[in-house]
């Protein structure tokens, strides 16, 4: 449930040259254990680089897998994990640093090619590859892994749906209804047994970022049991199931011996085992972690609260932490049904008091103050840019008092800012808001909905906002992937706007953004793209739709026991396939 | 005898059929009466962005626009009968008596419940043995010693085992014991057949920190009840004709003293196996309790019925046993019959 805070997966982007100022530690080392390697050593650098093989590496968790089945998953850390026994067409750059969220072929043989408008790609994949019973991987496979993963009738419900919502097929067709799924299903072509042609039903040039998702792991269609095929995941990569999954208690992995490495780029392959121990409970996760009892906290997303103070304040751990961007932008929704004149949304933008919201997060530790939208890590993004400037970033009260009086609010107005229930942050974040925007006299009251439908029932609603004078609203966002359409599109384009369950809360439809949005699956160079991404950044910002506060960071433990550690900005957490163990 | 058995059997089974429909009012009805629709029930068990097409398939796949009485009697009729389900071009086929699939992990229920019995059983027997040998013993010193040091303190102890939470004692537990003195391992459940000696190291733990609550109830109880006793004519009787203090004590005052506690003994190891909520959890260990939270948490229905009525069969079974050993607890009852 936690991780359905925000709207979809952790995926993050590049480190960037604003983060490295924060970089501070001494970089990489091969001296296995022992003293940590620096403040944030893992975000630009290789922590611990060792080739030492064997050992078992041990994973822990909290809450558990919502599957294991790499067709049927969408929680960062699955996606990340899953790669140990499910190799995907295309993975991320296996190295830290700027170019960390490139991507790279994995099972594919080269980069897709697109045709001229982006809507026919060709991957050719690798000959030879094979399951862990020695049979070979086929592209008929891997097309049979992508529609089983889309189109099941509502059998496998957890995986994201981008197949679905981009490939130029009937959205009900059903594989498990098919007699011939393969054969009847045409959106996929497979000339032959190693290449695949994908037709969709529009430009999109940024297809490749979604070829990289688990749901492109190739699964035989005889092996395929339905919401069963998780107990036992037919192995493409290094490692295979030791046993079934034992949802809520273990995963555990064993060597794949028909694994070919040579075929492999991106796995290091370490570790003899990989176990998981699920049901932990977070503190004695934290604890474990610290006494060297286990070597990493699946989930990924940084120690829980307790051991967050405690590590906050002991100098001596410094070494071993990295604190890193989770990849979320946590800001608040300015409803544009509910505060239509744009003068007044920037007054708002005005007067909000950035500096306490900051330090509703954490201050430094809990993340850096955002002016803008697209999170530093994105290409696009221009973290110094400021609209609505201020000293201190405490507010500019007199800026503010002007747009109230250029909308013919001089005295202010009512509304009301909807906020999370027991998301701590997020309520801070709305009192700091409430506080800052009484200077100026507008009174905004602070309601709390139940987190599991806000945006389903309470302000994701649009009948819900307009009858409850809802004009702001808390959330937070991570990208499936890290670009700048991956990261806003959903949050900023008109037409994604639906009538519940909506994430453009603020219902922002500009026709320019609308267009701009369209332009940029069209264009084929990821620099041009990116300069489009900073184009929307500044729009949405002066339309006042959307009122940033904070690119937040999670507190990592890097175990010293850990060898080949960095932080993979596109997961946003350690890069699970580089790691291996060095006890000593 | 047998009848007594056969109707205790029947009140049993009685008290099962009450403790699965009130369950399944609560978790099936009630939210309906909130007024959640079925598809905002089966928005729990889909992913973070479910297509209307996915939750319209589990609703329809879980029952979850059925009315009530249908979903209740398929429940009924699939843990009679048994029932077959469908996964992807697989049947698989669930055999009387079936708890049914749980919603989100796609597990059968039984199977589950089955394979975490070895962990709540591990823990129920090792903590039963101490608090009540410990509990007992300790009662019986204080009364004998009453007014002394001994007793004092031991009443103390015994109030601050009541009244202190087990996620406070086996956090402290786990922070200084294991984790900042390592004089025990990290708490990670082996099975008895496995290695026996890891099995005791590992469960010690959970079992003297579940143990200190209960023992704590123990101790006072057998103290009073001794202490009530030993004022007895019989016991001043028994003390005239020369018997010696242990014998008075072990045979004639502790006797009576234990029949209400074996009663509340039967209840107690019948919560217990029916899941340790707190001392699975903060143990992490995977047993039925915690089984049971993360269902509650997920309101995975199926799981919590199963959870619910193996509880309640363990209280029924466990009570049943006392029952039975009344009779060789005290004599009087065998008389009375």
């Amino acid at each position: 449930m936690r991780k359905r805070t925000l709207g979809f997966v952790a995926l993050g982007a590049a480190a960037s040259i604003f983060l490295s100022a924060c970089g501070g530690g001494d970089s990489t080392g091969g001296d296995g254990g022992g003293e940590g390697a620096g403040f944030n050593a893992a975000e630009n650098s290789v922590v611990n680089a060792s080739d030492q093989t064997g050992g078992t590496l041990r994973y822990a968790i909290q809450d558990d897998f919502d599957s294991v089945d790499p067709g049927d998953t969408y929680y960062g850390f699955s996606w990340n994990f899953s790669r140990y026994y499910a190799r995907t067409l295309l993975a991320y750059n296996p190295e830290p640093g700027e170019n960390a969220t490139d991507l790279v072929p994995d099972t594919a043989a080269g980069m897709p090619e697109p045709n001229e408008d982006f809507t026919e790609w060709t991957v050719e994949i690798k000959e030879g590859l094979k399951y862990e019973d020695g049979s070979e991987i086929t592209a008929q496979d891997i097309k049979y892994g992508i529609i089983r993963g889309d189109f099941n009738g509502g059998s496998l419900v957890h995986g994201p749906s981008y197949f679905a919502q981009k490939l130029d097929a009937d959205p009900d067709f059903n594989v498990y209804e098919s007699s011939d799924p393969l054969g009847e299903f045409d959106a996929i072509e497979t000339p032959d047994d190693h290449t695949l042609v994908f037709h969709l039903k529009e430009s999109f040039s940024e297809f490749p970022n979604i070829l990289i998702m688990p749901q492109t792991a190739p699964v035989p269609v005889d092996a395929d049991t339905g919401a069963l095929y998780q107990q036992h995941v037919m192995s493409s990569g290094p490692y295979k199931f030791d046993g079934d999954y034992e949802p809520g208690v273990k995963l555990h992995l064993v060597r794949n011996e028909e694994w070919d490495a040579e075929s492999d780029p991106i796995r290091t392959a370490l570790p003899d085992r990989v176990e998981v121990e699920i049901g932990v409970n977070q503190d004695e996760i934290d604890e474990r972690l610290v006494n060297g009892e286990l070597d990493v906290d699946l989930g990924g997303t940084g120690v829980g609260p307790a051991m967050h103070s405690r590590l906050a304040g002991d100098e001596s751990e410094r070494p071993n932490i990295d604190n890193l961007y989770s990849g979320a932008l946590r800001y608040v929704n300015i409803h544009t049904p509910v505060i239509e004149d744009v003068a007044c949304r920037q007054a708002i933008m005005y007067a909000a008091n950035r500096d306490s919201m900051h330090r509703a997060w954490g201050g430094e530790l809990g993340g850096d103050i955002a002016t803008n939208l697209i999170p530093p890590q994105i290409p696009g993004s221009d973290p110094e840019s400021d609209l609505y400037p201020s000293e201190d970033n405490k507010g500019d009260l007199d800026s503010a008092r002007e747009k109230l009086e250029e909308c013919g609010e001089e005295d202010g107005f009512e509304t009301v800012i909807a906020a999370r229930e027991g998301r701590e942050k997020d309520v801070d974040t709305a009192e700091a808001l409430q506080n800052a925007l009484a200077e100026v006299g507008i009174e905004a009251s602070i309601e709390l909905y139940p987190a599991s439908d806000f945006y389903g029932q309470y302000a994701g609603s649009q009948d819900f906002v307009r009858e409850n004078n809802i004009g702001l609203s808390v959330s937070g966002w991570i990208p499936d992937w890290p670009t700048g359409y991956g990261f806003a599109q959903a949050i900023t384009d008109g037409r994604a706007i639906v009538e519940t369950g909506n994430y453009n809360m603020a219902e922002l439809d500009d026709p320019e953004i609308n267009e701009l949005w369209d332009r940029s699956m069209q264009t084929e160079d990821p620099d041009e793209r990116a300069d489009i991404y900073a184009k929307i950044d500044t729009l949405v910002m002066e339309q006042a739709a959307i009122l940033p506060v904070i690119f937040d960071r999670a507190m990592f433990y890097r175990s010293p026991e850990l060898t080949n550690v960095y932080f993979q900005p596109g997961y946003a957490m350690y890069d699970y396939m580089a790691l291996g163990v060095d006890r000593g | 005898m047998l009848t007594y058995i056969l109707r205790r059997l029947g009140a049993g089974l009685l008290l099962l059929a009450i403790v699965t429909m009130v369950t399944f009012w609560i978790f099936y009805v009630l939210p309906r009466w909130a007024g959640v629709t079925p598809e905002g029930m089966a928005a729990m068990y889909v992913g973070k962005a479910p297509t209307p097409e996915a939750l319209a398939a589990t609703v329809e796949r879980l029952g979850l626009d059925q009315p009530i009485a249908g979903q209740f009697y398929d429940f009924i009729r699939t843990l009679l009968l048994g029932t077959e389900y469908t996964f992807g071009r697989q049947t698989v086929e669930c055999a009387a008596p079936c708890l049914g699939y749980s919603f989100s992990t796609n597990t059968p229920v039984l199977e589950q419940i089955v394979s975490r019995l070895p962990v709540t059983m591990s823990l129920a027997a090792g903590a039963a043995v101490i608090w009540v040998v410990g509990g007992v013993a300790v009662g019986v010193l204080s009364a004998v010693k009453k007014g002394s040091i001994f007793d004092r303190i031991a009443m103390s102890l015994a109030l601050v085992g009541v009244s202190l939470p087990i996620y406070f004692t086996g956090l402290l537990s786990l922070a200084f014991l294991v984790h900042n003195w390592n004089l025990f391992p990290v708490p990670r459940y082996v099975p008895l057949t496995e290695d026996p000696i890891a099995w005791v190291q590992v469960m010690i733990l959970p079992w003297v920190t579940l143990a200190f609550l209960h023992a704590a109830q123990y101790a006072r109880q057998t103290r009073a009840g001794m202490l009530e006793t030993l004022g007895e004519d019989y016991i001043r009787t028994a003390r005239a004709k020369g018997l010696s203090e242990r014998r008075v004590i072990f045979k004639h005052a502790l006797r009576p003293t234990l029949t209400p506690i074996v009663t509340i003994f039967g209840l107690d190891l019948g919560l217990v196996l029916g899941g340790a909520i707190l001392t699975e959890t903060t143990f992490s260990l995977n047993g039925i309790g915690k089984y049971a939270i993360d269902a509650i948490v997920s309101k995975d229905l199926p799981v919590i019925l199963g959870v619910t009525l193996m509880g309640a069969f363990f209280i029924v079974l466990c009570n049943l046993i006392v029952d039975l050993l009344y009779p060789v607890v005290d004599p009087r009852v065998r008389i009375a019959k």
